[in-house]
């Protein structure tokens, strides 16, 4: 029974990860910009199908550093093309813009290399479990986690003590100051929704080696997403991880207690966190 | 601020046009290249994309979660036949309680938040909903929908009505509840109450400066809102016979918005019109090409950066100028 449960909070873990990743990316276009990015389950899945496409030529490694690069500049184009006209319009327009945008990626994406869940190659030697009483700590599982932590982890040093990080910071705070003190605002705002969006592009590169490859992988995370920056906390980054690592392990949990409430109980705890605290975990006060 | 109530004949015009075009649909349907199913379909989902209006477009707060109560109603209904009562009224009665008191109960959550995390928070509770009626599969029929049961015929005091052999008669049916619905809206906000919601759509800081208690309007916005939908839910159950889970899902959500923003969220009767336009084009998209949602996705992206203010919008516009 314990391993049982280890089992499951490990991989609730795993997938709380992924949850965070994306929800990261969604809290930083959200927080500067004001735009809920439906389309960020699409990108997800962009960067999986990227990453497939590109292992026969440059390898597994190869496709894990470039395929989020590849996600990131489609990112930047569909901002520079669609989204730059919406900032600061009612939020309701970039909302529907984007989620048209994640029907036409989702189908895009079935259209070209199909609706079944495509074969994706892990090296072997990352498959292999670790230790045999402990038979799901395989590598792969740990690299993933690997990953995840140094990706959040170069974000944060990324927003703490780069320019561009500072600025984005200070944006999130009062874009019209910033753009006061002569900073390039528009710019700004794209390289964050390029950073947003290759957060998403390594989420679904790591993500499809662990969930399988198809179409509507993107959909299917981006709801777990939302629930992760809610419950976390409205503008808080780090709100935004606790968030997503906290309904991961909880749905880890309830698989094994309680498995039809799988999918559930992350909604119930988003119900709680409203009903005692409506700003989320880590929120700050005021920015409701 | 124009005077509502105006007995001028222009300004009835519209309404005048809109009811008699309701009317009289099933006999001009078939001639223009529809059916009548399609009419009927057009009708409740414009009164679920009128009810969303009612909180979008006049309290100015933007919920995105919509097709839970929708689903709820239809769930509601389907059910109460397949296992309670065979009897179509009971149906709506309990489909529209069952949305209405979700709606109620997740209320107090979510009126504190506004704009896009008032958004954001509608769309995630949705799911809780989807996800039951997907589990739940034993009692819902799970993926695969509720299925066996049809609804049944009215039994009124007078006579009897087949409205499950005649799709004309349901399509009355549907015209009377949308009748009473689209006027309890139109009575409210009219009212003092209605306008109130105009102002805090306006200015919410200036409103509760004045004393008005914000967020139990919005509550109370919310719940009459969901409250429709969910008739419009249970009304759309009985159409098809059948209800699926995909009625909760969120991309249903979508297309009610869309529904709205595409007639105009700024009018009455914009949302029934876009709610035609889509239907139609959508039944039409799907007929002809496997890949309509991409021209779903395409139309949402066309919509926002092409017609904005709607169609209705537009048109009033172009008559200002």
């Amino acid at each position: 029974m314990t391993q049982l449960i280890l089992f499951n909070v490990f991989n609730g873990l795993i997938v709380g990860a992924f949850y965070a990743l994306m929800a990261l990316g969604l809290s930083l276009i959200l927080n500067l910009s004001g735009v809920i990015n439906f389309a960020h389950g699409g990108f997800l899945a962009i960067g999986g199908f990227v990453a497939y496409a590109l292992i026969p030529y440059v390898g597994f490694w190869g496709a894990l550093l470039v395929a989020p690069f590849i996600t990131a500049v489609l990112g930047l184009v569909v901002e520079r093309l669609l989204i730059r006209r919406l900032y600061g319009r009612d939020p309701l327009y970039s909302l529907l813009l984007t989620f048209g945008l994640a029907f036409m990626i989702e189908d895009g994406t079935r259209f070209i290399w199909g609706a079944q869940s495509l074969p994706y190659q892990v090296p072997g030697w990352l498959l292999s479990p670790l230790s045999s009483s402990y038979f799901f700590l395989t590598g792969y599982r740990l690299f993933m986690v690997a990953i995840v932590a140094i990706a959040v982890i170069g974000l944060f040093l990324i927003l703490g003590y780069t320019r561009l990080g500072v600025r984005i910071r200070a944006g999130t705070l009062d874009l019209e100051t910033v753009s006061v003190l002569g900073v390039n605002v528009r710019l700004l705002r794209s390289l964050n929704f390029g950073l947003g969006v290759y957060l998403a592009g390594l989420a679904g590169v790591l993500a499809v080696g662990q969930l399988g490859l198809q179409p509507t992988i993107g959909s299917s995370l981006i709801m777990p997403s939302f629930v992760a920056i809610i419950v976390g906390g409205l503008g808080s980054l780090p709100g935004t991880l606790l968030g997503g690592l906290l309904i991961g392990v909880a749905s880890g949990v309830t698989a094994v207690l309680f498995p039809s409430a799988t999918e559930a109980v992350m909604y119930v705890m988003m119900a709680a966190v409203l009903l005692v605290r409506p700003r989320g975990l880590l929120g700050e006060e005021g920015r409701l | 601020m124009k005077t509502a109530v105006s007995s001028d004949l222009t300004k009835q015009a519209p309404n005048l046009i809109v009811w008699l075009l309701l009317l009289t649909m099933p006999l001009w349907v078939i001639h223009v290249g529809g059916y009548i199913e399609l009419g009927s379909r057009v009708l409740v989902l414009g009164l679920a994309a009128m009810a969303l209006n009612f909180l979008l477009g006049y309290t100015g707060v933007l919920s995105f979660g919509h097709a839970a109560y929708f689903g709820l109603g239809a769930y509601g209904a389907g059910m109460t036949i397949r296992y309670l009562v065979p009897s179509t009224g009971l149906g709506l009665v309990i489909g529209t309680l069952v949305g209405t008191v979700a709606a109620a109960v997740i209320g107090p959550l979510i009126v504190r938040l506004r704009g896009v995390y008032f958004a954001m928070v509608t769309i995630a509770f949705g799911q809780v909903f989807y996800f039951i009626a997907f589990r739940w599969s034993n009692v819902t029929g799970g993926d695969d929908g509720l299925t066996n049961w049809t609804r049944q015929s009215l039994d009124l005091l007078v006579a009897k009505v087949d409205i499950l052999h005649s799709s004309t008669a349901f399509y009355y049916l549907a015209l009377v509840i949308f009748a009473i619905a689209v006027g309890v809206m139109a009575w409210l906000l009219r009212s003092p109450f209605g306008r109130t919601l105009i102002a805090i759509r306006e200015n919410e800081r200036r409103a509760r400066f004045l004393g008005i208690p914000v967020d139990r309007h919005i509550w109370i916005s919310w719940v009459i809102s969901c409250a429709i939908v969910s008739v419009a839910g249970a009304l759309y159950s009985l159409l098809n016979n059948f209800v699926d889970p995909r009625a909760l899902y969120w991309s249903q959500s979508g297309d009610f918005v869309i529904m709205a923003v595409l007639g105009g969220m700024r009018s009455f009767w914009g949302p029934l019109l876009g709610a035609a336009i889509f239907v139609v084009l959508q039944d039409y998209l799907s007929s002809v090409t496997e890949n309509w949602m991409s021209f779903v996705g395409l139309f949402f992206v066309l919509v926002v950066l092409f017609f904005p203010r709607g169609v209705l919008g537009m048109i009033r516009r172009r008559v200002a100028t």
